[in-house]
């Protein structure tokens, strides 16, 4: 039994190791490489980085950013590089400029907005209006909270 | 109803508009269409093997049209289908040129063999590297190419009768291109 197990660990850690088929040289390069690849979106799959893809094209998308990281370009050139082929869809942190501006400043101004409607309305309610008993009344609800207590 | 009133009370209904009216734009448009960045650009600078003559190199300098570059592979399902429309194509004057991408020689030039072949010549682009600078991501595409090799319009997509007509023949012409 334990030996069964242990052949199939050896089964997953083959598996793993032909997944993990790009090596550096240097580990910061291989640092960066796994944040690139997490963050360029796959061109073919429309919601899934090309990390997680298995996607002909995610593999040559990351041969190619393997083969730039190596030649020395940074993480931004290399993200500019594929922006310049596949456009903005390829990026999962889309650019600041005017058609995407609504989609980074809208959450923060319909927020505001929210906070000011609600302060304007809170401001503008009326106090409520102190509560009037007449002295017979009062002696009423003292004698029933008293009997209640005896 | 106050003024100010009427004016909150509206305001989630014109949300809503807003709001709707994205959505239904989301409904009609095909989110798989990318459009191409290399519109109005030239054809990046490659150097491949000819599919047919493995010795013989095509460059960027020989992608001068007015012509169509398709992007085709013999695993392509959508590419079966065009092939007739491009043959047709063809045979009526319209200069083609292949780019076999991320293909087997063999299979290739079979498949051409079998079923006739439309292009002038073919790019054999094994490792898709032309592929990537042109920001191609799935085949078939089809790509028109002016005389000074400036990238005009790319076409996602399979090649019909009906958007030939009515979507790339226009384009053709316009970027002085000749034919039926």
């Amino acid at each position: 039994m334990r030996l069964f197990i242990l052949s199939l660990l050896m089964v997953v850690g083959t598996a793993y190791a032909t997944i993990d088929a790009y090596e550096f040289d240097d580990y910061e390069k291989e640092q960066r490489f796994r944040a690139l690849i997490g963050e360029l979106r796959c061109p073919k799959c429309q919601n899934q980085n090309i990390s997680d893809s298995n996607a002909g094209l995610a593999k040559d998308i990351k041969d190619r950013a393997y083969r730039l990281i190596n030649e020395g370009k940074s993480n931004q050139e290399i993200t500019g590089y594929m922006v310049e082929r596949y456009g903005d869809f390829i990026t999962y942190r889309p650019p600041m400029k005017p058609s995407t501006w609504f989609l980074w400043f809208g959450p923060f101004v319909l927020t505001s907005l929210a906070i000011v409607i609600l302060l304007i309305r809170k401001l503008k309610a009326k106090p409520p209006e102190p509560v009037s008993v007449d002295a017979a009344k009062h002696k009423k609800v003292e004698d029933l909270l008293k009997k209640l207590d005896d | 109803m106050s003024r100010t009133r009427l004016l909150l009370f509206s305001l989630p209904l014109l949300a809503f508009l807003v709001m709707g009216y994205f959505f239904l734009r989301a409904l009609n448009s095909d989110p798989s269409l990318l459009p191409s960045t290399r519109i109005d650009q030239r054809v990046p600078a490659f150097t491949l093997p000819s599919l047919m003559d493995a010795r013989a190199m095509i460059s960027e300098q020989d992608v001068k049209g007015p012509l169509l570059l398709n992007v085709w592979a013999t695993w392509c399902p959508s590419c079966k289908v065009e092939h007739p429309v491009l043959n047709e194509l063809s045979k009526n004057g319209i200069r083609i040129v292949g780019l076999n991408y991320k293909d087997v020689r063999e299979a290739a030039i079979k498949y051409l063999e079998f079923n006739g072949n439309p292009y002038q010549e073919n790019i054999y682009d094994e490792a898709g590297d032309l592929g990537l600078d042109l920001g191609v991501y799935g085949a078939p595409e089809t790509f028109l190419i002016d005389a000074e090799g400036v990238i005009r319009y790319r076409h996602v997509g399979v090649v019909t009768p009906e958007n030939w007509r009515e979507l790339l023949w226009p384009k053709w012409q316009e970027m002085g291109g000749k034919g039926p």
